[in-house]
Parts: structure tokens; C-alpha cells; sequence
């Protein structure tokens, strides 16, 4: 093989080695690298939504599995026929339970991720702002619970917000209060512990986005007159905002399907869709009902997903 | 200026406090000798003793580690050729494809992934026999396919902040593409690989939604056997599990902050 110049490995896909091209002939350790990982994906990732979507369109029957066939081929008469059972989608938009969950969902959501952001934003911007040695410390204090069990994080609540649980026996000791108050089995409860599992999801992405702040930008404002307060919003949460939407959708979409947080800490009444799949699964065997749910979160869930796809496009083509 | 700064000192310390107290108590209140978990009734070591003579949890421990160790051991080997296509191949649509589905599984909830994978192996066992009923294979497949994305994302930024000259250099120096691979490109990723087979190993060892759908009767891992414990109320016997496995990871984080720290010293006197 001949030295190549330079120019050779431009290829115009920002990756200078981004073709390994010492083959002209089909390469198949490329082609394997390649298709490994993407067949995985197709069958166990991919193939498995449509399974979903085939299943949502069926009826529950006592059978195994539980659910008809779509196809039905009657070989005296040569006649194949086609069943598709909308009323598994009609029963979710004519019970309002389904809608209330949904909503409840996204509501439960949505104001969990805007705390999430509240609190993990000075943790960020602090890491961000010291330095390096302080920052390794305190980068490892924000992952060391993301390492440890989200089911015994989740867990820990309960021991900590039940009615004579550590918070209840110290605000009665300093005598804040003098009943207990009433937390676990609650929507409070399941605030809490959506922001206190996902911070570390927020924590990282606003981190990485400060990280790369010039500062000189801070002093050029405060130069020109501008308080602490107004370079802060006009110029520090601008330049985090793909920080923010990247943090945002990976809090917010997870917390929506929700499953283990609402049954630990939540009381019956909290509504969410993600234990409303899992009850129509395990409690009603009912599951083209359960694909229905599945569905439809998924569709409500499409938006935030695009949001962030477009979000790392950018930044791929940056 | 000052004032600004113990703000953001006050909010970030309570912020680590929220991170912090809860995990705390568990510590604590697993050495209490008393049964009534909030009564404190002297410290003991009793529930250590309790947890060890607990066959059902030590056998659904035994069980998750080794799906945690096999499904953390094939995602990274997958998960590092998705992440190595992502950063070293040329733009194509397969490539489009490929991030748009590796990228997915880290956000998707987890009812979704379980109840999807569920009827895929039921559509499967129906279809060509295979997976004959669900377990332990089920739930590695299950667990490799969230892993890899992880091991891929790790992976991927690793190679596309690494200096790419080694690389030229073994390829004008005429090596063959698995060569290059295996002796310059593998070794410089390691521990990006590395950090990928653990953050797998413990993402699979504390799944309980998806493991609870595609795992079949008798297959009860650790989590689904912690879930059905404290679903009922607070244990002093999860106290002491906890216990032990936030230990284990404080060790992990601690050495890999330490080796941290000493870099970052080493760059600041640089400076």
C-alpha cells in the first residue's frame, strides 16, 4: 500500500478515517460491523413495535396467546379474511379513565422535569464553574447514585416520607409541625422521586452545554453595565439551551411511561399510564388493550423524540 | 459577585443534600436492631444475618448476575460496533437508520420495550418454535438490546474526541483493517469500553420492568424479588441489601474519582 496524502481521507463526512477503504472489493469485515449491531436493532427493537401495532388490532380470546388472529384463512371456500378490530382505540378515547391517565401522565411529567431542571441547574452550573479537581469531585457525587439501584433509590423515599418516617419525626421534633403530615401515596411522593432518580439525566447534558460557555461573554456584560441577574438570562440560559431541551426530553419521556415510581410512592389514585399498560397486562390479561395504550403513548411520545433527534442532528453536523 | 456565588452555592449544596439524605438513612437504618424500621433500637448487624439466610433473595441475586454478566458482555461487544459504525463510518442511510434506532431505546419507557419484546417472543415461540416458553435467554436479550445503545452512545463519543492520527499512521504504515482494529483502535477505546460493560452490568442487574414482562414463571430476578418485598412496606433485610450494593458502587466511583482527580491536578499544574 502506497503512502497516501492527506486530502485522501477527506471524504466529506467530518470523520477523516470515516471510510476504511483499503478494499475496492466488498469488505466484509465492513459489511459484518455494520449489520450485526443494525439486524439486533431491526429484530429486537424495531419488528417488535409492528408486532405491537398487528396485536393492538386484534381481540382478547381465552386462548394462548390471549389474542385472535388478524388473518383468517378458511381453506373449503378458499377464503382469506382480513379482521382488524378498531375498538380496542375506540374504547380509549370513549373512556375517559384512559384519557385522564394520559393526561395525568403528561401533567405528572412535565411539572417533575421542570423541577428536575430548577434543581439540577446550579449543581451544573457549578461543576461548570470550578475547578478541574473540584469539578471531578463533584461530577462523581452527581453519577454515584446514577450507578447505584434506581429500585432502592425509589425505596429509600418510602422509609423517608412515610407517616413516622425521618422527615415527619424531624419537622414534629423542631416543632414545624405537631401532625404528621401526610406524604407517601401521593402525587408529592411521585414528584419527588421522578426529580430525585432523574437528576443525573439532567445534571450531565446542562453540565456538558456550560461547560463550553465562553466566559468572556460574562465579562464583556458586565463591562458594558449589565447586572448579574440580566447576563444570566439573556446570556447564560441561552447558550444552554440545547443543555436544557437534551435534559428536558430525557426526564420528561421516561417519566411519562413511569411505572416502578407511581406504584412505590404513589398512592391509588395516581393515575399514570405506564401502570395503567401494566395493569390491563398483568391484572386483565387483556393484551391487544395493553398494545392499544402502548400505541397511543408512543404517538404522544413521537414529538419529544423528534425534538431530540433534531437536537443531535445538529450537533452531528456542527 | 460574591453574593451571587453563595447563592449558587447554597442552592447546589441542597441540591446535594436531596441527592444524598435519603441514601444516607437507608445506610443507617440498616444496622437497626429494631424490627419497627423507624424506631431506632441500637446498632446491629442482625439483618446482614437475616438477608444472608434468605434463600429467595440469594437466588435471585445469583440469577441476576448472571444475566447481568452475559447481557453486559454481549452488549458491548455489539454495542461497540454500533458505536464504531456511528463515528468511523461515511453518511449513508444504513447509518441513518442505525442512530435513529440505537438512540431510541435510551429514552423509551420501559413498560413499552417490555410489553414490544413480550409479543415479539410470543409472535417467535408461535411462528418457529423459538424461544421455547420465556427465562433467563429471554430476559438477556431483552437486557443486551437497551444495554448496547448505552455502550454505543459511550463508545461513540469516545472515538469522536480521540485523536485520529494513530490510526492514520498504522494505516499508511499498511495495516490490514482488523489489525487496525484490534492493536491501535481497540486498545485507545478501552475505557470507554470498559465504563460501557459496567454501566450494562448494573443497568441489567436493577431492570424490573422489562425483566417482569419477557421472564417466565420461576425466573424471579433480584429486583422482581425486591419489588414484591417492598411493595408491602419498608424491609429491614432491603435496608441491608442496599446497603451493600451502595457500598460496592461508592468503592467503584470513589477509585474512578480518585484517578480523575489525579488527572485533573496533573493538567491544572500543566496549566
Amino acid at each position: 500500500m502506497s503512502i497516501q496524502t492527506g486530502s485522501a481521507w477527506v471524504d466529506g463526512s467530518g470523520s477523516r478515517l470515516a471510510k476504511y477503504n483499503f478494499f475496492k472489493r466488498v469488505n466484509w469485515g465492513r459489511v459484518s460491523v455494520f449489520s450485526v449491531p443494525t439486524l439486533w436493532l431491526a429484530i429486537f427493537f424495531f419488528i417488535p413495535f409492528l408486532v405491537v401495532f398487528k396485536i393492538s388490532l386484534s381481540e382478547t380470546a381465552i386462548a394462548v396467546p390471549p389474542y385472535t388472529a388478524l388473518l383468517d384463512w378458511n381453506a373449503e371456500d378458499a377464503y382469506l379474511s382480513l379482521k382488524l378490530n378498531l375498538g380496542n382505540y375506540l374504547f380509549l378515547f370513549e373512556d375517559s379513565f384512559y384519557i385522564d391517565a394520559y393526561l395525568s401522565s403528561i401533567k405528572i411529567a412535565a411539572v417533575s422535569t421542570f423541577f428536575t431542571l430548577l434543581i439540577a441547574f446550579p449543581i451544573a452550573y457549578l461543576m461548570a464553574r470550578s475547578k478541574p479537581s473540584t469539578r471531578a469531585l463533584l461530577l462523581s457525587l452527581v453519577i454515584l447514585p446514577f450507578w447505584t439501584s434506581f429500585l432502592l433509590r425509589v425505596y429509600a423515599w418510602m422509609g423517608f416520607l412515610k407517616k413516622n418516617g425521618l422527615v415527619n419525626e424531624f419537622l414534629m421534633s423542631t416543632g414545624i409541625i405537631d401532625q404528621p403530615l401526610i406524604m407517601l401515596q401521593t402525587d408529592f411522593a411521585v414528584y419527588i422521586g421522578i426529580v430525585y432518580t432523574y437528576l443525573p439525566f439532567m445534571v450531565l447534558p446542562l453540565y456538558s452545554a456550560l461547560e463550553k460557555m465562553d466566559m468572556t461573554l460574562l465579562e464583556a456584560a458586565e463591562d458594558l453595565g449589565a447586572r448579574p441577574a440580566t447576563s444570566f438570562f439573556l446570556i447564560t440560559v441561552p447558550l444552554a439551551v440545547p443543555g436544557i431541551i437534551a435534559g428536558c426530553v430525557l426526564v420528561f419521556i421516561p417519566a411519562v411511561g413511569e411505572f416502578v415510581i407511581p406504584s412505590l410512592l404513589g398512592g391509588s389514585d395516581t393515575l399514570m399510564i405506564g401502570r395503567v399498560l401494566w395493569d390491563e397486562f398483568f391484572l386483565n390479561r387483556d393484551w391487544p388493550m395493553a398494545s392499544a395504550v402502548a400505541i397511543v403513548m408512543l404517538i404522544v411520545l413521537v414529538l419529544p423524540i423528534m425534538l431530540i433527534r433534531n437536537s443531535q442532528g445538529k450537533e452531528e453536523t456542527v | 459577585m460574591k453574593r451571587r456565588s453563595l447563592f449558587l452555592n447554597t442552592t447546589a449544596t441542597m441540591g446535594f443534600i436531596f441527592l444524598y439524605a435519603p441514601m444516607i438513612a437507608l445506610v443507617v437504618y440498616s444496622f437497626n436492631k429494631s424490627k419497627l424500621v423507624t424506631v431506632w433500637g441500637g446498632w446491629s448487624l442482625k439483618w446482614y444475618g437475616e438477608l444472608f439466610r434468605n434463600d429467595q433473595i440469594i437466588d435471585a441475586a445469583l440469577l441476576s448476575f448472571k444475566i447481568a454478566f452475559i447481557s453486559a458482555s454481549v452488549a458491548v461487544v455489539l454495542g461497540t460496533m454500533a458505536g464504531f459504525v456511528l463515528s468511523r463510518f461515511s453518511r449513508s442511510r444504513g447509518k441513518m437508520i442505525l442512530s435513529g434506532w440505537i438512540s431510541a431505546p435510551l429514552v423509551m419507557p420501559e413498560v413499552i420495550t417490555g410489553l414490544s419484546l413480550l409479543l415479539l417472543f410470543v409472535a417467535m415461540e408461535s411462528a418457529f418454535g423459538w424461544p421455547a416458553g420465556r427465562g433467563t435467554i429471554t430476559i438477556i436479550i431483552a437486557h443486551v438490546t437497551f444495554c448496547m445503545a448505552y455502550v454505543a452512545v459511550i463508545v461513540q463519543s469516545r472515538l469522536s474526541q480521540m485523536d485520529e492520527t494513530l490510526e492514520e499512521a498504522a494505516m499508511d504504515l499498511g495495516a490490514k483493517p482488523s489489525s487496525l482494529f484490534f492493536l491501535v483502535t481497540l486498545p485507545l477505546i478501552m475505557p470507554a469500553v470498559i465504563s460501557g460493560w459496567l454501566l450494562s452490568f448494573t443497568l441489567s442487574l436493577d431492570d424490573l420492568v422489562i425483566a417482569s414482562f419477557v421472564s417466565g414463571p420461576g425466573n424471579s430476578t433480584l429486583p422482581m424479588v425486591i419489588f414484591s418485598k417492598v411493595r408491602l412496606g419498608v424491609s429491614p433485610e432491603v435496608n441491608a441489601l442496599a446497603t451493600l450494593m451502595i457500598l460496592v458502587v461508592a468503592i467503584g466511583v470513589i477509585a474512578a474519582m480518585w484517578q480523575m482527580r489525579r488527572q485533573a491536578k496533573l493538567l491544572e499544574r500543566q496549566e
